[in-house]
């Protein structure tokens, strides 16, 4: 059991795991926050970002400016944005048998794997996790690509330049393997690779192990996997939540009696209950539109958008904002809304048995019906034939870097009507906002995590008792901010084990058993012989034969017959020679019956001495010594064979045979 | 017992005791257990039993019967023991040998019903009403009763078990009042054989090792101190006192016995008792020691018990409170640097090791900090509380409580940690903390604290995690520490901390009115309108309100689609605009929330809201604004007017009320305004109409007359109560000397016809409940000098009492009862008729 870790973002995980003799790729997260020390990429010609200052050295040199840029205090690299990639060092992943995917925002790394280190398996993800991670990557290569920007940053990557950089960006880690974005066919590549599966499937890997998804209750086909052979179970637990949202609620019961757990993605704020974000989230919205400001809410096309629209729907008439409109910009705002409605299996029970009405599951079909929600593929187009002020925009991306967003930044940034909410927690919303300062426009921060808190999965672990928790190191102590929230930590018996990036960890278990199956014809010849109540044996003299991890057993190929001819053998036709067994003993010896027969045989100065672990018979005169104990019995005599074997015999008279 | 009942009766007993019959419903059978002690309460005659032969004949019957229902059996047990608390219905029924077939041992005590709870309890209740002369003492002690009694306490039913300590204190107590003459000085033969054997009971419980006799023992004691208040038992529960104190001295000491959390109730009960009036004495040592020996948790209540006494010794008092402050201070001291506070307390009175490992632990810490907490309120409610408070710390715990909740301390001892871990997120203690912190604004001294307690107040208000319950509470403390602090700034003059305070609190009542949650947005603004209720006078607050968006969010949530939020807005709109109207600083020019608007929204929502919550408020309001006369309203008469024809048809029986409120109001402020003042000089001009015509015609006006009549017969009882109230005012006033009293007078008069129309249907409506429209024989309700003869011709005196006789008073009597009983068995017959 060995688990690789290639990645130290705790919701943004990339293990593999060695077990048996596969090797399993768990998620592969990629995390985006490398992009917060770039510049944003505006759609239009934004003169402010164009105009920052070049940063230079404390010694004056200025070799820097073309690719650092100064803006209030911070500096930015100015270039297209990069993303920090999982570890690729640590092991071959060439040699990876199988990813697992547990929702569409881990994934966001497949290409970079599937593509680039000669991976050849196979990926296993549900279907709305592969369909909604494709429209997630289809957004982040178009907000990219479609702002080409000529110029890329490679010198203040060199070690020494890093070094005399200003923090943040003196402290990135790994920049080198910081990689541009991937382009669309290699998306189509990487998704090509996925093989879909339903919850509770059980899928056989070499038939050595299998593996499961089951329920995460975080997003739309959001899976939990259970990874076991006949003998080990290890639960990989990655973004769940038990909050009734819309996905289908998480299984719990089939995590029990899980010999490793590996508990991943847990909410990113543990603080902020996801009820009162979202009130939050309603009040800030409906004060600023009141004011006649407008409202901008940077997150994600899929997740969270719908149970804020679905809130929102609830909410907008009697705040009284129903003449407001709302907008939805994103390259893939439309699949995105449509999608949900279709993945009626994958929906909680309540938007399951709408669909049977017939109903569209979620409300925002209606909201999209009474033209109180527009969407649009870009600002360009239709929406700036419709756009009315005040309004409310939901566009990508959260990280305020590229996409729509940084237009409406831009635009809105200057007037304190104005308000940016945060509502993804990946992001800190001060450093998204650093290359926007000077801001006079609002900004609320609610992240709404409905992953699991410290508390749930205080519950969950007393539920279903693994033996050993494999987490993060993250989650093994309070949160650097809030050091004294000893209750922000994961409490568990045994202490749960933690890992951090390039990590290799030794699981804490051991493999002790292994089902081998018994072909019929040798079952058929065995002769157990009861040797308890209860308790039979039978010797076994067979062929143990391995093919694809399942071993069996079978008869022992019949002795070889007399050489027909006088042709010498070939070599590799020798079958290894059966000798004629010995018997096998068990019992005890009696040592009071054991002397009684000795002196019967004439032995007449016969002494018994207790030991530690047994008896010691002296045969004085013989100068015989038999020691016997509880698994082992010696007969010590000088040269005397008759004498041995006669003591062998009497010996044996008290053992059974079989 | 009336003529009909007697003639009712035997049939009710002959259905009672017919087994065939379905059994009555208990209520009818308790009703009917009520009307037999109402009879036999001041009646200790034999008659009762005498003249109705058939009540000891259903008891006959009913012992009788092979297998009696246990509903009937209690019933008849309950019966005999009302009968039998005279002495002669006791003589009686004994001659009839009734009372041991039920009571004795040849009773069903022992038999199977006996294992219905029902029928033990019933025999224990029929014990204690018969226990009330000698000859019943008596005749349980012979027939074995008491060990029955005594067997009982420890009944698995809670009930029973409680009844028959109930039955032993009250046997005990009239034992020795009743026997004895002379003052009992010392225990001896000279108490009365019952008593005797009840004492004899407790004392050998006591020493017994059973935990559950010493329980039941120590719960009886603690009924018996707490039952006997006058002095004449001053004696002989002293004797009694001193006869089992060392007992129960030494069940504090050791804890073999689990009996602690009985005996704060016992010692309490004792300390109340009049036997210990002195402070001196070996009582107060034993206190002091159950102070110091309960854990907490136990001694809280006999804490604050103690600390509610009028005669307890100072001393005993302080350590009481110690008791009390102890968590706090362990709180405090939790949290603190050592040494950076001094904590609450000088020294503890308990070990201060019990208190931390219960504040230590999960599952106690929240519940001992909401008791202390509980205790720490209702002692902050007392008018005199005889020791001082500390104030100052007891404040800056709170705040520690408060700021462990919501995960805002980081405290650096390992006690603080666990502490703060077991509170975060905790409600119930939150909730608890915010009722003490809200008490405790109206204490003096704790001024020097104020700035962080409402950086501690705000960011619970601001934070988007507290629960809308414990938002509510953080409202109700912060209005009354605002009211503090503005008391605070008028004589330091710091008026730059109450204006930021006040900004930072209008800043999140904003956020907090555009929330999604009805529950927040109903608070926020019933806090508004608490604190325009006290805060409307200072300056700075009007200042800050005005600048503030709450106005106009106020107005918004008007249109709530919640109703009990639409309420709460009407309420707070109505004293937003006793400021905003009348403030010189309102910013009038451009805010289309005036008067008249304001009027007119108000109008409509009791016009047209579909909830009743809404056009309550909205009434209430109006008559709020009418009483406090400060301009809103211009034309009264006619918005009177307006009104009550609105809510003449209104639903809601409370709206009506309220507009009968609002008509009262209107009458005595413009009888204050047309009235002569008595000192003014006589007008000469002969053609003005005398101040009562001019009255009368302004009532005529605005229609309130016929508003009042009609409401004489209001469905609703309340409200036909109230015009009656009001139409009796005015007829106090417009016939001050006495009434009509020439009825020739009424018949003559050209509204004659129409007057005798309206006592009739008055006289019928108040039962009909149904005042008839149509208007042939009708009266005209406008016509001033009609009104002034119904005033003075109806007997409202009449209709008054008619009015507040119980709606129900018919249907509850005894007869109506018995009808009923027989009504229910009767149908037996009718079915069984049926069925040939």
């Amino acid at each position: 059991f060995f688990q690789y870790c290639l990645s130290g973002h705790p919701t943004l995980p990339c293990n593999v795991l060695k077990f048996k003799s596969t090797t399993i790729m768990l998620d592969c997260g990629l995390d985006m926050t490398s992009t917060l020390n770039f510049l944003p990429l505006p759609l239009v010609q934004s003169p402010r970002l164009s105009k920052l200052p070049g940063w230079v050295l404390k010694d004056g040199s200025t070799f820097l400016d073309k690719e650092l840029k100064e803006c209030s205090g911070h500096v930015f690299v100015d270039s297209v944005p990069e993303f920090c990639l999982p570890e690729t060092e640590l092991l071959d992943l060439s040699t990876v048998d199988v990813i697992l995917i547990s929702n569409y925002h881990c994934m966001m790394a497949l290409p970079y794997i599937t593509e680039y280190t000669g991976f050849t398996g196979t990926v296993y993800a549900t279907e709305p996790t592969v369909q909604i991670g494709r429209l997630l990557m289809e957004e982040l290569v178009n907000s990219i690509e479609r702002v080409p920007k000529a110029q890329s940053a490679s010198m203040w990557k060199n070690k020494e330049v890093q070094r005399l950089l200003p923090a943040p960006l003196k402290d990135a880690v790994e920049v080198s393997m910081w990689r541009k974005c991937y382009t669309m066919p290699e998306v189509n590549a990487a998704l090509s690779k996925i093989q879909l599966v339903g919850y509770s499937q059980k899928i056989e890997l070499f038939g050595a192990v299998q593996v499961t998804p089951l329920s995460s209750g975080y997003a739309l086909g959001s899976s939990n996997w259970i990874i076991q052979s006949h003998y080990e179970k290890v639960s990989y637990v990655s973004g769940s939540s038990l909050l009734t949202t819309h996905p289908q609620p998480m299984d719990q019961a089939s995590l029990k009696n899980s010999d490793v757990l590996i508990l991943t993605g847990l909410t990113q704020i543990p603080t902020a209950n996801p009820d009162g974000m979202v009130g939050e989230f309603c009040s800030n919205l409906a004060m600023t539109v009141r004011n006649g400001g407008n409202v901008l809410v940077p997150c994600y096309p899929s997740g969270v958008i719908y149970d804020l629209l679905e809130c929102l729907y609830q909410y907008i008439d009697s705040a009284g904002l129903s003449n407001v409109p709302f907008y939805f910009i994103s390259p893939v705002a439309n699949s995105s809304l449509e999608f949900s409605q279709i993945f009626a299996e994958w929906l909680c029970h309540n938007k399951q048995t709408k669909v049977y009405l017939p109903e569209p599951p979620f409300p925002h079909a209606e909201l999209i019906q009474t033209n109180k929600l527009k969407h649009y593929p870009s600002i360009h187009g239709d929406f700036s034939n419709d756009f009315k002020q005040p309004c409310v925009v939901f566009t990508g991306h959260p990280s305020l870097r590229f996409g729509d967003v940084v237009h409406f930044m831009e635009l809105w940034g200057k007037s304190s009507l104005n308000t940016v909410i945060f509502t993804e927690p990946d992001f800190s919303y001060l450093d998204a906002l650093a290359p926007y300062q000077p801001l006079a426009m609002k900004c609320v921060y609610c992240p709404i995590d409905t992953r699991l808190n410290f508390i749930q999965v205080s519950k969950l672990l007393k539920e279903v008792q693994p033996l050993h928790v494999v987490c993060p190191e993250q989650y093994t102590q309070p949160p650097p901010t809030q050091s004294h929230r000893t209750d922000l930590m994961i409490d568990c018996q045994p202490p749960a084990m933690s890992y951090r990036r390039a990590e290799v960890l030794t699981l804490p278990y051991k493999r002790r058993y292994e089902k081998i199956e018994i072909m019929p014809d040798l079952a058929d010849s065995l002769v157990p012989l009861e040797i308890k109540p209860g308790i039979s044996l039978a010797t076994v003299s067979a062929v143990l034969h391995t093919k694809d991890n399942k071993h069996v057993l079978q008869l022992p190929p019949k002795p070889p017959q007399p050489p027909a001819s006088k042709k010498r053998k070939r070599v590799s036709d020798d079958v290894p020679e059966c000798k004629s067994l010995k018997p096998l003993l068990s019992g005890s010896i009696p040592v009071d019956q054991f002397v009684q027969t000795l002196e019967k045989h004439g032995f007449s100065d016969v002494k018994v001495e207790d030991t530690a672990k047994g008896h010691i018979v002296l045969l004085q005169e013989a100068e015989t010594l038999i020691q016997l104990e509880e698994d082992s019995t010696h007969i010590i005599c000088d040269n005397d064979e008759p004498l041995r074997v006669k003591l062998r015999d009497l010996v044996l008279k008290f053992l059974q045979k079989f | 017992m009336t003529r009909e009942c007697a003639l009712l009766l035997p049939g009710v007993c002959a259905a009672l005791a017919d087994p065939r019959q379905p059994g009555l419903d208990d209520t009818c059978l308790e009703k009917l257990l009520d009307w037999f002690r109402s009879l036999t309460w001041f009646d200790p005659t034999v008659e009762l039993v005498q003249d109705n032969p058939c009540l000891p004949e259903l008891i006959t019957s009913v012992l009788a019967l092979p297998e009696p229902s246990p509903s009937i059996l209690s019933f008849t047990l309950q019966l005999a023991g009302i009968l039998a608390s005279s002495e002669t219905r006791f003589q009686h029924l004994q001659e009839e040998k009734l009372l041991g077939r039920l009571f004795g041992r040849e009773g069903p005590r022992g038999g199977a019903a006996w294992e219905e709870a029902s029928v033990r309890s019933a025999w224990v209740k029929g014990v204690h009403s018969m226990v009330h002369h000698q000859p019943a003492l008596h005749f349980l002690c012979t027939m074995g009763g008491m060990d029955v009694i005594f067997a009982l306490q420890g009944d698995p039913s809670l009930f029973v078990a409680s009844a028959a300590s109930q039955l032993l204190v009250h046997m005990l107590t009239f034992s020795l009042e009743s026997e004895t003459s002379k003052p009992l000085s010392t225990k001896d033969c000279d108490w009365p054989a019952c008593a005797q054997m009840i004492i004899k009971h407790i004392e050998e419980s006591l020493q017994s090792s059973s935990a559950s006799h010493i329980e039941q023992s120590l719960k009886l004691l603690t009924s018996l101190f707490g039952s006997c208040f006058g002095s004449c038992y001053a004696a002989w529960t002293e004797v009694l006192w001193l006869d089992i104190a060392n007992q129960i001295e030494s069940f504090l000491l050791e804890d073999t016995v689990k009996a602690q959390h009985v005996l704060a109730n016992l010692l309490l009960n004792v300390a109340r008792s009049p036997v210990f009036c002195g402070t001196e004495g070996s009582f107060w040592a034993l206190v002091t020691s159950a102070l110091e020996h309960l854990t907490p948790l136990q001694a809280g209540p006999l804490a604050v018990g103690l600390l509610k006494l009028c005669k307890c010794p100072q001393d005993v008092r302080i350590q009481a409170l110690t008791v009390l402050l102890q968590p706090m201070d362990c709180i405090l001291r939790a949290a603190s640097q050592p040494l950076e506070y001094a904590g609450l307390l000088d020294e503890s009175v308990s070990d201060p090791v019990t208190v931390e490992s219960l504040l230590s632990s999960k599952t106690s810490c929240a519940g001992l900090l909401c008791q202390t907490l509980a205790h720490l309120e209702k002692l902050l409610s007392l008018k005199h509380l005889r020791v001082d408070l500390p104030c100052v710390s007891l404040l800056r715990s709170l705040m520690t409580i408060l700021q462990f909740c919501n995960g805002f301390l980081s405290p650096t001892s390992p006690l603080g940690s666990t502490i703060s871990r077991n509170l975060i997120n905790c409600f119930r203690v939150q909730k608890s903390a915010l009722d003490v912190l809200a008490a405790l604004s109206e204490k003096k001294g704790c001024d020097t604290l104020i700035g962080s307690l409402f950086d501690v107040l705000l960011a619970y208000l601001q934070s988007p995690n507290t629960s809308p319950t414990v938002l509510k509470k953080t409202f109700q403390a912060t209005s009354k520490w605002l009211v503090h602090l503005q008391e605070l700034s008028c004589s330091n003059s710091q008026w730059q901390q109450t204006e930021k305070i006040l900004e930072d609190v209008f800043l999140v009542l904003q956020k907090r009115l555009c929330s999604p949650c009805w529950e927040v947005r109903d608070s926020s603004l019933e806090f508004l309108t608490a604190m325009v209720k006290c805060l409307r006078d200072q300056k700075e607050f009007r200042q800050s309100l005005l600048s503030s968006e709450v106005l106009r969010l106020t107005e918004n949530l008007l249109e709530d689609p919640e109703s009990y939020v639409r309420a709460s807005a009407v309420t707070a709109v109505g004293h937003l605009a006793l400021i905003t109207y009348c403030a010189p600083e309102s910013p009038v020019i451009g805010n289309p929330y005036n008067k008249e608007n304001t009027v007119a929204k108000l109008q409509e929502i009791l016009s047209t809201d579909s909830e009743g919550f809404p056009r309550r408020a909205v009434i209430s309001i109006f008559t709020k604004w009418l009483r406090e006369g400060s301009g809103q309203l211009e034309d009264t008469e006619q918005f009177v007017s307006r009104v009550i024809q609105t809510v003449e048809h209104d639903l809601d029986w409370e709206v009506r009320l309220g507009g009968l409120e609002l008509v009262e109001v209107f009458c005595s402020q413009t009888i204050c305004q047309l009235s002569p003042c008595p000192y003014a000089p006589v007008s000469s001009a002969v053609s003005s109409p005398t101040p009562q015509n001019e009255l009368l015609q302004v009532f005529c006006r605005a229609k309130l007359f016929g508003f009042l009549f009609r409401s004489l017969c209001d469905c609703d009882k309340p409200v036909g109560q109230r015009a009656c109230d009001v139409l009796i005012g005015l007829r106090g006033h417009f016939y001050p000397m006495s009434t009509l009293e020439n009825p020739q007078e009424i018949e003559d008069s050209p509204a004659g016809r129409g007057i005798a129309w309206l006592q009739r249907t008055l006289r019928q409506g108040s039962l009909a409940q149904n005042f008839p429209t149509d208007g042939g024989d009708g009266v005209d309700f406008q016509d001033p000098e009609s009104m002034m003869l119904a005033l003075g011709a109806i007997d409202l005196l009449e209709l008054h009492d008619e009015l507040n006789k119980s709606s129900n008073h018919v249907e509850e009597s005894p007869q109506s009862l018995l009808q009923d009983i027989l009504a229910t068995m009767g149908t037996i017959e009718d079915n069984e008729v049926d069925c040939y």
